[in-house]
């Protein structure tokens, strides 16, 4: 059961082979063994799996199961779970039960899907390595002193280890991504309006979008035709059909035209083997038909920088919601308003957030908000443009996820602009509002590196057609870390 | 020194939509604090807003009314602050793009004259919760079932001059909205809310004075004291070497004074930008078209027709038409009387001054427009006299529905029969002869007396005309 995709465990269950409480129950066993040392998970909901498995059994014992009936998954606990905690990373909402359910994780459960548990994530999703989590650090599986990226990275860790099969993200400038290609997982991010943002808590409410972790670009198929879609909850969501992803995997490749960007292979940080280990897959593309061109983003080196106003200004506002009045955390004995707000605020928010909620508060602010925001909003439109461009020559953009693998925790802690920088790659798609998927490509040093492919508004089919067809060709995806038997 | 008021006016309004601008929760008024508000207007974590289309059509009605400018596209931007009745630490506003953009409004004023009043901007917004400071021993209570409730802000130019114009343009707002069927109303629920922009200047000068911004007003008597205490404070404070600072004040009706609530220093910095959780409002040429058929005959219009159609002063149409349900009201009566000008009397006269007495409105009167009109027509086809009709008013305002019955009932048919009447009169003047000799000896206000004499035998039957005449061809044949 342990290496089986999600495709093969539903196949599984279909024959019969073995109840979706079995399944459950063998890795609600590998949670509680491994997860002690990983802290990928911060809320495991046994009893609630094992609920939803037995009705899965039934489901699938009167023929009405899905492909995604009775398959356990874990939710990044930033997705509201009704009557389920939902801290989002923060000691704010450490003791937040929401009374609603977030539409990613209805759906999900309405697939009939088991949910094992919440994962852990760097606070409010701000953060590159998980180390800014309330909850502490997610540990790396391939080496636990070493971090597994971020945001989303106790469901990056949850799938590396294989303890789930599968689990859920949230990418705002590259927390999905970035995590898949340090864990040796498949991430995607889709196109910003593909899924839902209701119940889902906001950090930059113009970038954030849900995706999915898995083990196979085909697992991710799965999901995100069940995830994805309009929602009358969410004006942001885009009302498009949903093609039937699994159906495109297979697609030839012959032709595709594959963008290299002179920028990212030029960046002064990229570290030598994952440059490498990139070139290759390339090379392997080129073998299975693709037609590779260089083409130039000329306004990427401005996507840090715009991010850095754009994610900070949303979030500042987002934020303010949580004040001590109504919900999550309140300071003992306020002495009056002011003091509630301070305090409140003070005590419940961590480092990284309280860094962000000031910079984005003095870019809003008045003198400042044309230099900055309005700044970062006109080269966040130059970089769309420049994607656009591209796009009339190419079929999808392929480059390194990361300029590094997974660095050593407590590494860049106190240094936040060299932490900022991970997301070199990956921040530009979120201001473009693209979608874009890393996958295992090779290794460095005996770390996992990541292929970042980066497709055209709701070319998600492709990007996994493409990252199918690259699994199907090579065994990087395969790899597994030593040591999580 | 002569001095010049300026004064501007922000009206907020709070628009009709049974559920709140962006959620599903009900706006209805009275509620226990905290039952009418969802997860949205909670601002719990994760909750997303979604534009209630309602209020949009709404607010297109009202720019259309006011000839304003309706963006073809207009955004909502996030204003920032922490208060503890607002839930998200922002207010869901309008900023750079608002819907409705420049428009006008004829106002009347009490000298008979008229004037246009300049409007700035409309633009939709949500309300903020209530603080309920009483019954919580020195905590401060929330109740967010305000919380979310739409509202067209509607701000005017520094048009007008005095108290008297800010009252008369915003009663004319008032009245507007009504019409449009887009607000209550009500003030006392805070409904339609007054803040005035207050400045004074030397007479002649050009450059406006520093302002103050009243708040807390919430009636047109109110608005017409604040500013009046107002602009008195700028002048004593000028007068006596000072400098008027721009800030907010707050009006006390029970001192009727206003004082300093924040000074423009102590003002927060909102940090508006737009809200990345809408998209922009787009208004196509459909929903423009249709808020054009959709709209009902405008006061002004409407006015003009009382005049033209009815042949009523400018006054008396001015008056049927401030609302739109006593104009309705009217034009019932009329239907019903045919006599225009005797039904704007009787609108006008004893029915509105019942209604005031009793503090009812028109939709409330006990007495319906097919009543009265019943009542009306026995007046003009001399049925019975318009004294009498004072007795059948009565019965009707009691409960009493139709006039004819009332008259049959209590025999308060007109007497008209000249000999009837003739011989009523032979039998008072021969009673009182002393009094035929004052009125003979030159003291004709006599007359008087024997008028009243014939109506109390007659119980005020008699045809007041024929009496008359009768009574002087024999007192001076």
């Amino acid at each position: 059961m342990l290496e089986k995709t999600v495709a093969e465990l539903s196949a599984g269950l279909a024959a019969g082979e073995f109840s979706s409480e079995e399944l459950t129950r063998f890795y609600l066993d590998r949670v509680e063994r491994l997860n002690p040392e990983l802290n990928a998970y911060v809320t495991v909901t046994a009893e609630r799996a094992l609920a939803d498995a037995r009705a899965a059994d039934a489901r699938l014992a009167a023929g009405e199961a899905g492909p995604l009936t009775g398959i356990p998954l874990a939710h990044k606990d930033i997705f509201c779970t009704q009557g389920i905690r939902t801290a989002c990373g923060s000691k704010m909402l450490d003791n937040f039960i929401a009374p609603y359910e977030s539409t990613v994780s209805q759906r999900l459960m309405d697939a009939g899907m088991v949910l094992l548990g919440k994962t852990n994530m760097d606070e409010f999703a701000m953060g590159s390595s998980n180390e800014t989590s309330y909850y502490g650090p997610v540990r790396n599986p391939w080496d636990v002193e070493r971090v597994p990226g971020g945001s989303s990275g106790g469901s990056a860790a949850a799938v590396a280890a294989r303890i789930a099969p599968v689990a859920t993200g949230t990418d705002t400038g590259g927390s999905i991504r970035q995590p898949a290609s340090f864990c040796g997982v498949t991430g995607i991010k889709p196109t910003y309006g593909r899924v839902s943002r209701w119940g889902m808590i906001a950090f930059a409410s113009s970038l954030d979008q849900a995706g999915i972790f898995s083990r196979t670009a085909e697992d991710a198929a799965l999901l995100l035709a069940a995830m994805s879609g309009f929602d009358p909850k969410d004006s942001t969501s885009v009302d498009q059909a949903v093609p039937d992803y699994r159906a495109e995997l297979d697609g030839p490749l012959e032709g595709l035209r594959i963008g290299i960007v002179r920028e990212h292979l030029e960046s002064e940080g990229l570290d030598g083997e994952v440059a490498g280990a990139v070139r290759a897959a390339i090379a392997e593309f080129e073998k299975l038909g693709a037609t590779t061109r260089e083409i130039s983003l000329p306004n990427n080196h401005l996507s840090v920088p715009a991010y850095y106003v754009v994610a900070p200004a949303e979030c500042s506002s987002n934020l303010s919601r949580f004040d001590g009045v109504r919900f999550g955390y309140r300071c003992e004995d306020p002495k009056d308003l002011e003091d509630l707000y301070k305090r409140s605020r003070g005590e419940g928010f961590g480092a990284e957030v309280k860094r962000r909620i000031l910079v984005g508060t003095y870019a809003l602010s008045a003198g400042y908000y044309d230099a900055y925001y309005k700044k970062a909003q006109q080269i966040r439109a130059l970089i769309r443009e420049d994607f656009r461009a591209a796009f009339q020559e190419v079929d999808v953009i392929m480059g390194p996820t990361a300029p590094s693998s997974a660095f050593r925790i407590g590494e860049k802690t106190d240094d936040p602009v060299s932490m900022y920088l991970s997301d070199i790659y990956t921040i530009a798609v979120n201001l473009a509002g693209l979608p874009g998927l890393s996958i295992p490509c090779g290794h460095s040093a005996g770390l996992p590196v990541g292929l970042q492919v980066v497709g055209d508004y709701f070319a998600e089919g492709r990007l996994l057609n493409v990252a199918h067809r690259f699994q199907q060709a090579t065994d990087w995806h395969k790899a597994a870390p030593g040591a999580i038997a | 020194m002569q001095w010049e008021v300026v004064i501007g006016l922000e009206i907020h309004a709070q628009l009709a939509t049974r559920s709140k601008i962006f959620s599903g929760a009900s706006t209805a008024y009275g509620a226990e604090p905290n039952r009418q508000a969802c997860a949205v207007d909670l601002g719990l974590p994760g909750v997303l807003p979604v534009l209630n289309a309602e209020a949009v059509a709404m607010a297109v009605k009202f720019g259309l009314a006011v000839n304003a400018e309706i963006a073809p596209r207009s955004v909502f931007a996030r204003k920032n602050y922490f208060y503890p009745d607002l839930p998200k630490g922002y207010q869901i506003s309008q900023y750079e793009l608002p819907i409705v953009g420049k428009g006008r409004l004829r106002i009347d004023l009490e000298d008979g004259t008229g004037k246009e009043v300049g409007i700035t901007r409309a633009h939709l917004e949500e309300d903020a919760g209530k603080s309920l400071h009483e019954d919580y021993h020195g905590l401060t209570g929330i109740d967010l079932n305000r919380a979310g409730t739409p509202l067209l802000e509607i701000v005017s130019e520094p048009d007008m001059r005095s108290a008297a114009e800010a009252v008369a343009y915003a009663k004319k707002m008032h009245s507007l909205v009504r019409y449009l069927e887009i607000c209550d109303g009500n003030m006392q629920e805070g409904s339609f809310r007054c803040d005035a922009n207050v400045s004074i200047r030397p007479k002649g000068q050009a450059a406006l004075g520093t302002r103050a911004e009243l708040k807390n007003i919430n009636s047109f008597r109110f608005l017409e004291r604040a500013i009046l205490f107002e602009v008195e404070r700028q002048i004593d404070v000028i007068e006596g070497g000072g400098e008027v600072v721009q800030e907010t004040r707050l009006y006390d009706s029970a001192k009727n004074e206003t004082r300093s609530m924040r000074s423009k220093e102590e003002a927060n910095d909102y940090r508006y930008f737009p809200d990345p959780d809408l998209l922009p409002v787009e208004i196509t040429a459909e929903l423009l078209q249709s808020g054009r058929a959709s709209l009902p005959e405008l006061p002004d219009a409407k006015r003009e027709r009382f005049g033209a159609e009815y042949g009523l002063s400018d006054y008396d149409a001015a008056v049927l038409t401030a609302s739109r349900e006593l104009a309705d009201y009217f034009e019932s009566v009329v239907a019903n009387a045919s006599d225009a000008k005797l039904a704007a009397n009787w609108v006008m006269g004893d029915l509105s001054g019942a209604l005031n007495k009793a503090g009812l409105d028109i939709t409330a009167s006990p007495v319906s427009a097919d009543s009265l009109g019943g009542m009306l027509r026995r007046i003009a086809d001399n049925t019975i006299s318009g004294k009498i009709a004072k007795q059948v008013f009565e019965a009707l305002w009691a409960g009493e529905t139709d006039a004819d019955a009332v008259i049959e009932a209590k025999g308060l048919v007109q007497i008209t029969d000249s000999g009837a009447i003739e011989a009523v009169i032979d039998e008072i003047l021969a009673a009182n002869p002393s009094q035929i000799e004052q009125y003979r000896a030159g003291k004709t206000k006599m007359l008087g007396f024997f008028v009243g004499q014939v109506m109390k035998v007659t119980q005020g039957k008699a045809n007041p005309g024929q009496v008359n005449e009768i009574l002087k061809k024999r007192l001076d044949g």
